[in-house]
């Protein structure tokens, strides 16, 4: 099989996708050790995470596995902190963030992709240049507005200024998919009768679930691991959300790594899984919207 | 049904933004803003100052301090976890056993939130008990002050960005890779093409477009990647791993009196620079032939 290569000294075909040749064993055992060196670099901070919140408080630092096994600290966060109100602040939040964040950003992916209007090419670089838009640039003004409106320690404003985030990048994915669909589609739906709004409803949003779910995984961490606005917007101990919340259990007055390990698992689990669903279709999402624009 | 996606897009990012343009020019800050305390109602007392603010950073050589390494940051953790990236993704894009299992793993650091493993690495570097310097103290090896020390702190936050960037890059060159025909591999084979020939003539062109999207997305977003350094370090020891993001959130949200139109002014420049980044690229990407 391997008689089509004529070269003598390197193993054949280590780089294509279907080889035909054989690697040598040296390079065999090359590429096994590197990939697992580097797996075990990429595993082992997140499996740390999880042994240390199997150990009892005052062993966080122990190098060993765990010696005494315990949930000590997960009763402790989910009973005696107020971890379950920051997670329902979080939940309230993501959750209206992802449901509104995926319906404006499809309608505005679809006007987008489909009709011709003057600004549409700005609008298109507005999109993708509020991927640039340092938190600096909007914390302010938004810190000032929520402020004057009353939604500071709101959930409501925090949904405000995640959607400024998170709105722009999914209605360029969206776009991305939504010209993968054929234009013939909406003129048939239009032969029949629809009007724009139903061929959008009926015909598009159907053929685009794919793209609804990026978009929506996409909200979904935005919300769910965002650092700055949380931190700025949230205050008093039981308006914050996860990532504020966790910050509390570690700083300059206390450490009590037991609660924040055991809080940090049952956030990273949900997101972990969501995340497991949601990746393949991430990146195409991603280089449809990218390469089409 | 164009007008209202324009609007809700204009109001929620459009609004912010010219609103913070003009308090970039004002000289608001804790004190001037309007507030709210207890019933009483103080309305805001700023006014104008030109374009004061922007000349007062200019002049001082914090800005330019964390500006040189704010570049150096972004350079050097895009180039790192493109290069490691690249380079996993040839390997796994093969017949392999355990390929799948690998691929598993190695994009974990990118299903857990970014913030959960921050914290996990600095469970990781803590000086004094932290797991590092005990395998290190085990070796006999002294412990390094990994957080600590403005080179260390250096050092350590890029390691934890490379090491929170890397899957992306594994991810996206890894579909790139699928989308080469692997007949151009066949012919070049059939040709007598080296295997370094053939990665450097047919995959690096293959990888152009996607190599091309995602080294201008996440140099932006290593630019302004505010958790991974505000967690870690809070920018710390010092001002020294502040990057111009995290030192503008600083200004307005840290020290006291909060300086609002500064940090504003912080902003705005970042922004600047930015898009001077972005249309220099694309101008360089179009120079080479690529679509966008």
């Amino acid at each position: 099989m391997t008689g089509m290569t004529t070269q003598s000294t390197a193993p054949t075909g280590t780089r294509r996708p279907r080889a035909r040749g054989e690697r040598s064993p040296l390079a065999s055992f090359g590429l096994h050790a590197t990939l697992l060196i580097a797996s075990v670099v990429a595993v082992f901070p997140p499996l740390w995470l999880l042994i240390t919140s199997f150990k009892p408080k005052t062993e966080a630092f122990d190098t060993g596995l765990v010696k005494d096994f315990t949930f000590r600290n997960y009763q402790h966060v989910l009973t005696e902190t107020e971890f379950p109100s920051w997670l329902a602040n979080s939940l309230l939040v993501v959750g209206l963030t992802t449901v509104i964040g995926v319906f404006i950003s499809a309608t505005t992916g679809y006007a987008v992709s489909r009709f011709r209007f003057p600004g549409m090419r700005p609008l298109m670089w507005l999109l993708l240049i509020t991927q640039m838009f340092p938190v600096a640039v909007l914390i302010v003004p938004l810190y000032n507005l929520l402020a004057s409106l009353g939604l500071l320690n709101q959930p409501v404003g925090l949904v405000v200024t995640y959607l400024t985030i998170a709105v722009p990048f999914c209605a360029w994915m969206m776009k991305g998919y939504f010209d993968t669909v054929p234009v013939e589609i909406d003129e048939a739906g239009r032969v029949d009768g629809l009007n724009p709004f139903g061929v959008f409803w009926r015909l598009i949003i159907p053929l685009a679930k794919p793209g609804l779910a990026v978009t929506g995984f996409y909200s979904f961490i935005t919300g769910w691991a965002e650092v700055a606005y949380a931190s700025a917007f949230m205050t008093g101990e039981e308006n914050l959300t996860l990532a504020g919340g966790l910050q509390t259990f570690v700083n300059q007055y206390t450490s009590d790594w037991g609660s924040l390990t055991a809080s940090a698992v049952i956030v990273a689990v949900p997101a972990a899984l969501i995340f497991g669903f949601a990746q393949r279709h991430l990146v195409s999402g991603l280089a449809a919207g990218a390469t089409k624009g | 049904m164009v007008a209202p996606v324009v609007v809700v897009i204009g109001v929620i990012i459009g609004y912010p933004l010219v609103r913070g343009m003009y308090l970039s020019t004002t000289n608001a800050d804790e004190a001037n803003v309007e507030r709210t305390i207890g019933v009483n109602h103080i309305p805001a007392t700023y006014e104008s100052v030109g374009l004061d603010n922007y000349t007062a950073i200019l002049e001082d050589g914090v800005f330019w301090d964390r500006l040189s390494w704010t570049l150096i940051w972004t350079v050097s953790c895009v180039a790192l976890s493109f290069a490691i990236g690249l380079t996993l993704a040839n390997m796994l894009n093969r017949k392999l056993a355990g390929r799948s299992l690998y691929r598993t793993a190695l994009i974990l650091p990118w299903a857990v939130p970014a913030f959960v493993s921050v914290f996990t690495w600095r469970l990781l570097f803590n000086e004094k008990n932290g797991l590092f310097n005990q395998l290190l103290a085990g070796g006999g090896i002294d412990a390094i002050p990994w957080l600590n020390d403005p080179t260390w702190a250096k050092i350590s936050v890029i390691a934890v960005n490379v090491w929170l960037g890397v899957p992306f890059m594994l991810v996206a060159m890894l579909g790139g890779l699928q989308s080469i025909p692997s007949e151009l591999y066949e012919a070049a084979e059939m040709d007598g093409a080296s295997p370094w020939q053939r990665f450097r003539n047919i995959t690096l062109p293959g990888l152009r477009s996607v190599s091309s999207t995602v080294v201008l997305l996440s140099s932006i977003w290593t630019f302004n990647m505010f958790p991974v350094i505000f967690l870690l370090t809070r920018g710390g020891p010092g001002d020294s791993t502040e990057i111009l993001v995290t030192y503008a959130y600083r200004l307005s949200f840290v020290v006291s009196p909060r300086d609002f139109a500064s940090s504003a002014a912080w902003g705005v420049l970042i922004l600047a620079l930015l898009s001077v980044f972005a249309i220099v690229y694309r101008r360089a990407l179009r120079k080479q032939g690529e679509v966008w």
